[in-house]
């Protein structure tokens, strides 16, 4: 790509190649935005030509909004080129409106990204007002009078009603305003005449915010960028101080927590530990965030650093208050739900496992192993196959996918003899069973074949626990397979 | 008059030591094997069981059954590697059960390698309020040296939580354990009825006593280890009619 030519973007747009977008050059030369891309190449045969690429443009808009979130987190996106900030309660933090929007400009720019902004009482206002009227700061109810020498372009609406109001002499958002409003309903719809209340301030259509807004937040900002693993731990520590209070007051704690990272050069990372039980003490949410930073696959990278550090509670719950305990029982409950925190936190909640029974007499089902953060205790008992005084009737390990195994010998009864298990033949000494167990004809759609299960000692003593699946009514050469190793 | 006194309160810490140290050993239950322990297994220790190859499942029971008898009321992690699963089977809640374990004390942790393992096992060595910790390890690991079992010594030590480090396909390299054992199943000489699980237990290293080798059977009923064969082990023999009689067994083999 020659740095001299002019740089233009084609999207097919009607089953024509159009300019999507143009460099400042390009524009100097005369091409335009929405020309075909064939009347470019004739004006300007040098022409560096590169193909829309819609999903990456959305990416970097995301980008730019995850940057955005430093000021607010309401941000949502405009396709395909605006984000609109909700800053109501926030410019004081900055300095006011103009420095607000300063630092926003600024930011952005010194990313490498040309900016309008304005701030509006309205969505369309503000939006129309950075585009037509970059760095306007409308005063509260003054929208009608900020819209008013725009044109009538700047109320993106369908380029068919545009078309109409410049056909019928409308060129200004002041000179359609002027209009009576039964007048414009009966020419352009009440759509139109929404959009343009709207627009106005005469109408509220709430912003809706790019990501679910939490429950509660707290931030820090710093003026130095901070680096270190200690100082960003600190401030999440200091920061889940402020929130536990906050939650007190409201008798509740936290299930789920997201910090936010906000880089100076403009990335932000964003990461979430969960507990199982709603959580009030700092302390605990800055061990959490602890093993969670030490065990990420690609570590937290502070580049220069960060200037913010946001913690935000996404899931809050009730929680009775926390009465430092003496009862030793409630203690010890408290400390093996930290550790399993601790450890969802470090290896995924996937992986921290409590067993919960499960209502199915299919041996392999009759358990259920569920994330111990979620665990609460199951209905259902526990209840033992075996008799009292008997030896165990299920393996201590079961294999998750049966395997198969080739029964070489059949005693009468079916009883198997001698079998080739991962290629070891083991010769039978004791056999118990069958125990015969049909498979759950109702949740299936094609039939299962009977299960008869036999408990088998080998000569060297090891147990093993095999099945013949389907009984001989059923099928003339059963297959046989190891469903688990007794301990 | 004071020197009296000193012995006097001297004797009476000796005491309360003693008696610490007495109820922190636990009996296994089996007389011999608890008399070669000097009364049982250590809690605030760690304990190291090998598998003989091919019976895991063995060395997998026995580990479970001492670790709950250690751990008493208290809960028990066991930290186990993802593909342990498929190698030797997934731990299942039925099994514990019907070993008269409770599977609700029972926390399972699945863990990618030996690192993560033992950097899970430090940490819940530090939680008073578990009993046990099994770490079960397939293989030989770089990770599991002489420096990590001193790790998880020291951390068993510090709270009282036992460490059990469960060895499958390994054999034994230089430790701080205060007692290695070799597992295989029991295979009694002569046919008998199917019993309850019984082990052939090698205590290779005691730290405070002799090594020793004990046939131990799992009494689930009582929870306890005892001599294979004890009296009342194979006094009640259902024959439930699902299943075929030790004669129709016998004229089975015949038949083969």
């Amino acid at each position: 790509m020659s740095p001299d030519t002019p740089l233009v973007v084609a999207a097919k747009v009607d089953n024509a190649l159009r300019l999507s977008a143009i460099d400042r050059k390009a524009a100097r030369l005369g091409l335009e935005e929405g020309m075909p891309l064939a009347n470019a190449r004739a004006m300007l045969p040098a022409l560096t030509v590169m193909q829309a690429n819609e999903p990456a443009d959305r990416q970097l808009l995301e980008r730019i909004a995850d940057w955005c979130d430093r000021f607010t987190p309401f941000v949502a996106l405009h396709l395909p080129d605006t984000l609109l900030l909700d800053v109501t309660g926030v410019p004081h933090l900055f300095g006011g409106e103009k420095a607000l929007t300063e630092q926003a400009v600024n930011g952005l720019t010194r990313q490498g990204f040309t900016v309008r902004a304005a701030i509006a009482g309205t969505i369309p206002a503000a939006r129309a007002l950075a585009w037509y009227g970059h760095g306007t700061i409308v005063p509260l109810g003054g929208e009608a009078a900020a819209m008013a020498p725009l044109p009538v372009e700047a109320l993106d609406l369908d380029a068919a009603v545009v078309q109409a109001f410049h056909r019928a002499g409308l060129k200004t958002v002041g000179q359609v305003a002027g209009r009576g409003r039964a007048e414009l309903t009966a020419r352009f719809r009440k759509e139109m005449v929404f959009a343009l209340d709207h627009a106005l301030g005469r109408a509220e259509k709430p912003i809706s915010a790019r990501r679910p807004l939490p429950d509660y937040r707290a931030e820090c900002r710093f003026p130095e960028p901070v680096a270190t693993h200690d100082t960003i731990l600190a401030t999440l520590k200091s920061l889940a101080q402020r929130l536990a209070s906050l939650l007190e007051e409201n008798g509740q704690g936290m299930r789920r927590l997201e910090a936010a990272f906000f880089r100076a050069d403009g990335a932000v990372r964003r990461i979430a530990v969960e507990t199982g039980h709603p959580l009030r003490q700092a302390e605990v949410v800055e061990r959490l965030f602890r093993e969670k930073l030490d065990a990420l696959d690609d570590p937290l990278d502070p580049g220069f650093g960060y200037d913010l550090i946001r913690l935000s509670v996404s899931r809050a719950e009730r929680a009775a208050s926390e009465t430092a305990g003496f009862d030793a029982d409630l203690n010890a409950e408290r400390e093996i739900r930290f550790l399993v925190d601790r450890l969802a936190a470090r290896f995924g909640s996937h992986r921290v496992l409590s067993f919960q029974p499960n209502d199915t007499h299919i041996p392999e089902a009759a358990w259920i192993d569920v994330p111990a953060q979620y665990a609460r205790p199951s209905p259902l008992p526990w209840k033992p196959v075996r008799e009292a005084g008997e030896a165990p009737r299920r393996p201590l390990r079961f294999f998750a996918a049966p395997e198969r195994v080739d029964v070489l010998s059949v005693g009468a009864d079916g009883v198997p003899l001698k079998f080739r298990w991962r290629r070891v033949v083991h010769a039978a000494r004791h056999v118990e069973g069958p125990e015969r167990i049909a498979m759950e004809w109702w949740r299936h759609q094609t039939a299962q074949p009977t299960r008869d299960y036999f408990r088998v000692e080998d000569e060297n003593g090891r147990r093993f626990w095999l099945y013949r699946d389907g009984i001989r009514r059923e099928t003339a050469e059963p297959r046989w397979f190891m469903q688990g190793v007794f301990a | 008059m004071m020197e009296a006194d000193t012995l006097e309160r001297l004797r009476r810490a000796l005491a309360e030591t003693k008696a610490l140290e007495e109820n922190a050993r636990v009996p296994l239950g089996h007389d011999d094997a608890d008399a070669g322990l000097k009364g049982g297994l250590f809690r605030g220790a760690l304990h190291e069981i090998f598998a003989v190859p091919g019976h895991e499942g063995a060395a997998c029971g026995f580990a479970a059954a001492a670790a709950f008898r250690l751990a008493g009321k208290k809960r028990v992690l066991w930290i186990q590697q993802e593909f342990a699963a498929a190698e030797f089977g997934r731990l299942s809640a039925t099994g514990l059960l019907e070993l008269g374990l409770d599977p609700a004390q029972l926390l399972l942790l699945r863990v990618g390698d030996g690192v993560e393992a033992l950097r899970a096992a430090s940490d819940a060595l530090g939680c008073a309020a578990l009993g046990a910790v099994v770490i079960e390890i397939t293989g030989e690991p770089k990770a599991i040296d002489l420096v990590a079992s001193r790790r998880l010594t020291l951390g068993a030590a510090e709270k009282g939580v036992a460490a059990l480090l469960l060895r499958l396909h390994a054999g034994p390299q230089a430790s701080t354990a205060e007692t290695r054992w070799r597992i295989r199943a029991f295979s009694p000489p002569e046919n008998e009825n199917w019993g309850r699980p019984a082990y052939e237990a090698e205590l290779l290293r005691n730290r405070h006593g002799n090594p020793g080798r004990w046939v131990m059977e799992w009494n689930g009923d009582d929870g306890v280890f005892q001599e294979a064969g004890a009296p009342d082990s194979r006094l009640v023999v259902s024959a439930p009619g699902d299943r075929p009689s030790a004669a129709a067994l016998e004229k089975a083999r015949c038949v083969a």
